[in-house]
């Protein structure tokens, strides 16, 4: 949920209370959702590895995994269509080509992305991804910052 | 057939998730990456809640020999911390913070009426394939 808060108010409070019940909340399916995969079959639920390698292997799980994620999304656009929103000017083709490639790229050299490093590795304590996060979430804040402020991109 | 249902079901769970908390929206994943303007903590709310119960139930794991429905746990790799996690990470990231996409979202952005996320997803696709042709080549020579 977009959060936007008077610069006055007391930051901290107001950062915790700017927290929406729907990001914890769907921040815990998403856990469950990783935690349900592991219990049941045994796979780190990795969309950037289930999505490359079903292009390989093409085991029927990672397609249903990966259909899963999708009409889930539909399912819940559906239930609250007042949450679907993109709060953010289109950026342009050639921005989403780059942006698509390398994390494409960066996703299959750094063995996983968001969800495999992230929700799963660090889970799972695991210090590759540790470290995984950390690079990924600086180098994400500085491409973001540099570019929607000093660069002047509308934001 | 159990293990395609769990697979679905997981899947299922994890759009809905994504979408619920706002992570299909690429402007709220900007709102956290991009320090400058109107800061929002929610991408941290949603992986910090995750995470913890990830940490839970990945624990509890240790104590089973095997899944459910499988013979045994995938292996996972035993890499060290190398140049390749920290060069890959390093572009993801800046991937990342360009257009606010990750593979998740931007999977779940198909059933959102969200026409970006089509360009985002071949030109993704396009980068795997570069990389991965790009590390055989290395390994051949």
């Amino acid at each position: 949920m977009l959060t936007k808060l008077d610069p006055a108010s007391h930051w901290l409070a107001g950062q915790i209370a700017g927290i929406h019940l729907f990001t914890l909340g769907g921040g815990m399916m998403i856990g469950a959702a990783a935690v349900l995969l592991y219990h049941a079959i045994g796979r780190i639920a990795g969309v950037s590895g289930i999505f490359f390698t079903g292009m390989k292997d093409g085991g029927l799980w990672r397609w249903l995994f990966l259909g899963g994620i999708v009409v889930g999304a539909g399912l819940g656009a559906y239930l609250f269509p007042s949450l679907n929103i993109v709060s953010r000017p289109n950026p342009g083709i050639w921005i989403l080509i780059l942006s698509g490639l390398l994390v494409g790229w960066g996703t299959r050299q750094g063995g996983g992305c968001t969800s495999g490093h992230g929700v799963c590795g660090l889970g799972r304590l695991a210090p590759r991804s540790l470290v995984a996060v950390l690079v990924f979430m600086a180098t994400g804040i500085i491409t973001a910052s540099l570019l929607r402020h000093w660069l002047g991109v509308p934001a | 057939m159990k293990s395609n249902l769990s697979a679905l079901a997981a899947g299922l769970l994890f759009g809905l998730g994504l979408m619920l908390s706002g992570m299909s929206n690429p402007g709220e994943v900007l709102s956290f990456l991009d320090w400058t303007g109107v800061w929002s903590p929610d991408l941290i709310g949603v992986l910090g809640s995750a995470v913890l119960v990830s940490l839970v139930g990945f624990q509890l794991a240790r104590r089973k020999d095997r899944p459910w429905f499988e013979a045994e746990f995938a292996a996972l790799p035993r890499k060290p911390i190398d140049r390749s996690l920290l060069f890959g990470n390093l572009l993801f990231g800046i991937g990342w913070g360009l257009a606010g996409y990750c593979p998740g979202p931007a999977l779940a952005g198909l059933a959102l009426g969200n026409d970006e996320v089509l360009v985002f997803l071949v030109a993704m696709l396009a980068g795997g394939f570069l990389q991965q042709w790009w590390a055989r080549r290395r390994n051949d020579l």
